[in-house]
């Protein structure tokens, strides 16, 4: 076990190397940030000056160096944008990619799971494929496209949620929601269902072909001649069995939820790490998107792990062959 | 007596807080947040423009001339060329209530010229700053400068007191960890208090119960509140569904809807920025071209052919819809320098075009490369598009490939273009400005600094150098004029329109377009 968990430990170091490696390699190619701290008339001198002070003329594997260097000792340096330590930015901004991705989770499960599994069930009825129609064009919708449509709708012709920021927030132990009043949640709204499509449609249609292939099985046959009522063999019997993999889905796709919102944040300027990594990329702030990339690759890495170790109590075949 | 306190306090709170509802709020929204609250930090436009809420310049641009004129100062003399000497407004007070003073400007100034500071550019020739009283102040000069009081409008003062008391003597470093106060607090003289900012959230300004010039200017703004919003199209909706009053960056493509829509309007006007082209001048063979062993773009008739074979009014109708200045001239009418003549084009002639190619020795034209920036002025990738076709009918083939301005501005400093698109603003509203960034033979400082296709003329150099120092404004006036010919006559660049730069709003706002995109507070009035 200890082994196993030594084995994954070293195997995460090597993919955040990895990654910060090939980050720093092509932000040689995403500009220079010294242009727009000193403004469009500023002399060579003071460019060649701010450069070298920001060491911003070594070469890329000694940038790389320092970077590690720091990074051991948990510092990411500092935002050439705002010059404001790295980690503090970001701590900053986590609790609202969080939140959104968190809500997005939820909404994804609790509307998700009854969809697939009354496509599954009456299969064929007309809302069921209304159901199917949904979630094709979820799947193959783009977010951004999605999020503008929303906004449309409920912002510029019904005016009855805002379009853009998050509302008002209460900080819980320096963590901050807007989950507690009124003002947060309608600001929490529209983002958290269009990063919640993809996903919804993704377990929908999850939950119903495992829920049509379980619903074949044997044991399901049987409980139907015993007369069980209908109720309890899909929900209690059926459904259990279908969730299996579609938890494993879920877990793993919460860390794509927080990566792949920087759409979602940008089209409602949510101030989450995405719209932050965004505008580090506007300005070719070199820590802030090293940062990112690695945090990003972190939470992967750990949501891996945590699966992992998930299989190896669910499983007992795995232990059996370990020991 | 307790009690009694406690109720004339409560009904006075209560009071207080019933004002807010009847006053007026300004919402307004640009793409990006400022990155600093520090005056001397980053040299950024946006930032430029928000920090002329709180925070006062001696000097500032009226918003409809463009000349320099009283606002902490209320006058100055040259004592001689290299002395000029300031007198300050009186009863002038922070918004924490205490007196602005010559200390203040002598601190301000010196601020300006730290080694952290990035402000450098507009301390350009101030030698020293020195109190005579507490309301005259001399700024000595190192050489004489005809542009200093056209600096000094981006040089804000700060109160030293503040300063000093809050760990903020001196600007933001970049480099290291130690946030000064003023990197996310505000104090000055201006118009408006900060009262709260989260980046790239909300930034809210109110009142300053303590400015010099209330009732004085036609503002009645209570309230500022700045929302970034990043994406082009929520920015635009929010307008629309009136979440905001006011966006500084609409896009091109929404500009009709705004029209079309009976509660929006477009305030319109030309911006200060001439967009041009450039060419590779020095080079002996320009890379990505079929030409071996010479550069065609150093031969002025083929400059002048690449110029004669734009067909400008068909740029001005088709890519830019009517909302561009077609100009020849290298800066903006609102320039100091600026005449009728300067402004007049080469004709659009493809005849003679081809006829300048054949005598030049390409009776076929050539290959050249073509850089563009997409995403930095209006329309920029489909005015290069057009112009690329344009040239094609005369027998040039430019390979055009388009940049983002991240990479696009580096890689035209290091001078990897052959001919290539930049638009210059002028900050100073001055010629000078232009022409020494952008003619003149690149040295030291801001010689050619921009000069990226590295034109260099004998003449040129003599007539920049000399407008550098002359204090006479006519003769100055007369030399930017002759300096500004020379670029045509010789095609230095090539330039195309001073573009427009559209706002919208909602219809009960009402202030003046500035050319060079800045809000003035003190002119903007909600209905």
């Amino acid at each position: 076990m200890l082994v196993f968990l030594l084995e994954r430990v070293l195997q995460c170091l090597l993919v955040l190397l990895a990654v910060a490696l090939i980050a720093f390699l092509l932000f040689q190619y995403v500009g220079d940030p010294v242009l727009f701290i000193l403004g469009q008339d500023a002399t060579e001198e003071q460019v060649g000056a701010l450069r070298e002070s920001l060491g911003l003329d070594q070469p890329a594997l000694v940038q790389f160096g320092y970077f590690l260097l720091n990074a051991i000792q948990g510092e990411f340096g500092l935002s050439l944008r705002q010059g404001i330590a790295v980690s503090t930015l970001i701590a900053e901004r986590l609790p609202a990619t969080l939140e959104l991705a968190i809500v997005a989770a939820v909404i994804a499960l609790v509307v998700g799971i009854p969809m697939g599994v009354y496509a599954a069930i009456r299969r064929g009825s007309a809302l069921a494929q209304v159901f199917m129609a949904i979630s094709l064009l979820g799947v193959s919708l783009p977010t951004f496209l999605i999020g503008i449509f929303l906004i449309l709708l409920f912002s510029v012709a019904l005016g009855v949620l805002p379009s853009f920021g998050r509302g008002e927030v209460t900080s819980l132990w320096g963590f901050t929601t807007g989950l507690f009043g009124w003002g947060g949640i309608k600001h929490l709204i529209l983002p958290s269902i269009t990063l919640a499509v993809f996903q919804l449609t993704l377990i929908m249609r999850l939950v119903r072909t495992e829920m049509l292939e379980v619903l074949r099985m044997d044991y399901i046959r049987f409980a139907r001649a015993r007369g069980l009522r209908q109720r309890s063999i899909y929900f209690g019997h059926a459904l259990k069995n279908t969730l299996v993999p579609v938890i494993t889905i879920t877990g793993l796709q919460l860390g794509g939820l927080i990566a792949f919102a920087i759409i979602t944040e940008t089209v409602f300027q949510w101030p989450g790490m995405g719209l932050l990594f965004i505008q580090a990329v506007n300005f070719a702030d070199i820590p802030v998107m090293a940062a990112y990339l690695c945090l990003i690759s972190v939470i992967f890495v750990v949501i891996n792990l945590i699966v992992d170790l998930l299989y190896f109590t669910v499983d007992p075949r795995l232990r059996v062959q370990l020991s | 007596m307790r009690i009694l306190t406690f109720i004339v306090g409560l009904i006075a709170a209560l009071s207080f807080a019933a004002t807010p509802a009847t006053a007026k709020t300004f919402r307004w929204s640009f793409a990006s947040d400022i990155p600093s609250m520090d005056i001397h930090s980053q040299n950024n436009a946006l930032a430029n423009m928000v920090h002329g809420a709180i925070y006062e310049s001696l000097v500032v641009y009226n918003s409809r001339t463009f000349a320099p004129e009283p606002l902490l100062a209320t006058g100055w003399t040259e004592v001689n060329p290299r002395q000029v000497r300031f007198t300050l407004r009186q009863g002038v007070r922070f918004s924490d209530g205490s007196a602005f003073s010559a200390d203040d400007v002598v601190f301000s100034i010196n601020r300006a010229m730290a080694k952290t500071s990035n402000y450098h550019i507009y301390a350009q020739g101030i030698d020293r700053v020195v109190k005579v009283n507490n309301l005259t102040v001399d700024i000595f000069l190192s050489v004489p400068n005809p542009v200093l009081i056209r600096q000094l409008t981006e040089l804000r003062m700060m109160s030293k007191t503040w300063a000093e008391k809050n760990n903020s003597v001196e600007p933001k470093d970049l480099k290291t960890k130690d946030e000064p106060f003023s990197h996310r607090n505000a104090m000055g003289t201006g118009p408006y208090i900060l009262k709260s900012w989260q980046p790239d959230q909300r930034m809210v300004l109110v009142r300053n119960p303590n400015w010099w010039g209330a009732g004085k200017f036609p503002s009645n703004v209570e309230e500022v509140i700045f929302l970034p919003i990043r994406s082009d199209a929520t920015r635009m909706a929010a307008l629309l569904s009136g979440e905001i009053d006011f966006v500084l960056d609409p896009t091109p493509q929404d500009l009709p809807r705004v029209r079309g829509n009976s509660a929006l309007q477009l305030i319109e006007g030309p911006e200060n920025r001439t967009i041009f082209l450039g060419m590779d001048q020095f080079r002996d063979e320009l890379p990505g071209s079929n030409v071996k062993g010479k550069n065609p773009l150093k031969d002025v008739n083929v400059r002048k052919a690449l110029y004669q074979a734009i067909d400008i009014e068909n740029i001005h109708k088709v890519v830019m819809r009517g909302q561009a200045q077609v100009t020849g001239a290298l800066v903006a009418p609102q320039v100091e320098g600026w005449t009728e003549g300067v402004h007049r084009r080469h004709a659009y002639d493809p005849k003679e075009a081809s006829r300048l190619l054949a005598a030049a020795g390409y009776p076929n034209g050539f290959e050249v490369d073509f850089a563009c920036p997409n995403n930095r002025y209006v329309n920029d990738e489909q005015i290069c598009q057009a112009i690329t076709a344009m040239w094609a009918k005369v027998g040039v083939r430019a390979k055009l490939r388009t940049l983002p301005l991240v990479t696009y501005f580096p890689m035209i400093q290091r001078h990897e273009a052959s001919i290539y698109m930049l638009g210059w603003g002028v900050p100073t509203f001055d010629g000078l400005y232009s022409l020494q960034s952008l003619v003149r033979t690149k040295t030291t400082g801001a010689d050619g600094n921009y000069n990226v296709g590295r034109y260099s003329n004998a003449k040129m150099d003599q007539i920049v150098d000399r407008i550098k120092t002359e204090t006479d404004s006519l003769i100055r006036r007369r030399l930017m004029a002759e300096a500004l010919q020379l670029q045509n006559d010789t095609v230095a660049h090539i330039p195309l329109h001073n573009q427009f730069i559209p706002w919208a709003a909602k219809k009960s706002i009402e202030t003046v377009h500035r050319a060079d995109n800045r809000i003035d507070w003190r002119l903007t009035v909600v209905r």
